[in-house]
């Protein structure tokens, strides 16, 4: 296996694929070349990198709005919430 | 402590119980989801405005649906499937005519040409410690807004969101063998733009020209 090559099954490898002829070559190939070895690592360190973080927070005000709108529609199809569910009550409308 | 835990309802239990109109269990299968899959929309959308509809539509869609739930996945990777249709549906009506579909196949779907990495160093520390630095946050959205989207999604998908590559190529109504040579180019991508930042210099070195 060539570094090439094994650029071109990096993805089965960082995935964590199960053992194969390939993987076999694959691991052989990265146990004689540092370089690959460290774009290996890059590349988990990179993904591990955007799940480490949850860069967004969802507003305050969305929250309370998107609540009373689930509210709404859960009224709709289930009756007035704290009621006794599939009561056939009619829901709340805005 | 301990037996609080154990006295947890599971994700089914409070799945059931929502399917029988039990609002609050409702809420508490959705609790965490909510943060997810507006950070989804987010990424995906880059404007909070959209962000909020999908977030929106995304569970109100859940709420319609409850019934419909097989199982075959964790209730996380369906809402997440949903909430991944919703933004792209809003991202291909932003797009218009004036983009290429996203499933669209180019020559740059095979390996034949897969761009080789030029700055090649250990990062001089790990993920989760860079992670902790809070303008860190901003320049690898920076970095991952810089893909093209058709790289960018499936690297959100599968590797930010962990959905299978079978699960992102339905969403992106792609093979699975396109999904997998445009996740190697965005990984390779982001890992060239981020180890100039985080790659230890003193470290660099090429690739063995012997060896390749």
């Amino acid at each position: 296996m060539t570094c090439e090559e094994l650029l071109k099954a990096l993805n089965d490898h960082v995935d964590g694929a199960e053992l194969s002829e390939i993987c076999e070559e694959f691991a052989t190939h990265l146990a004689g070349c540092n370089p690959c070895q460290v774009v290996v690592d890059n590349i988990r360190q990179t993904i591990s990198l955007y799940r480490a973080g949850q860069p967004y927070t969802m507003p305050a005000a969305f929250q309370d709005r998107l609540q009373q709108s689930l509210k709404w529609r859960w009224e709709k199809k289930f009756g007035k919430v704290g009621m006794e569910p599939n009561s056939g009550l009619p829901g709340k409308d805005i | 402590m301990e037996s609080q835990l154990i006295n947890e309802p599971t994700e089914l239990e409070l799945l059931r119980q929502a399917r029988s109109g039990d609002f609050a269990a409702f809420q508490q299968l959705i609790d965490n989801l909510q943060p997810r899959v507006y950070g989804l929309a987010m990424r995906i959308l880059r404007q909070p405005q959209d962000a909020e509809d999908v977030t929106q539509l995304t569970f109100v869609a859940l709420i319609e649906h409850l019934g419909e739930f097989r199982g075959d996945s964790s209730i996380a990777t369906w809402v997440l499937k949903i909430a991944s249709n919703n933004a792209l549906k809003v991202l291909r009506k932003q797009r218009g005519s004036k983009v290429v579909s996203f499933s669209e196949m180019s020559t740059a779907d095979n390996y034949s040409d897969v761009p080789r990495p030029e700055f090649i160093a250990p990062w001089s520390r790990p993920a989760d410690e860079i992670a902790q630095q809070a303008e860190v946050q901003h320049e690898i959205e920076v970095a991952l807004s810089a893909l093209d989207d058709k790289y960018r999604l499936v690297f959100i998908l599968r590797d930010i969101e962990g959905l299978s590559v079978r699960e992102t190529a339905e969403i992106m109504e792609l093979s699975e063998s396109t999904v997998k040579v445009r996740l190697l180019r965005a990984r390779l991508a982001l890992r060239e733009r981020l180890t100039w930042k985080f790659g230890d210099a003193l470290q660099a070195m090429t690739p063995n020209p012997n060896h390749s």
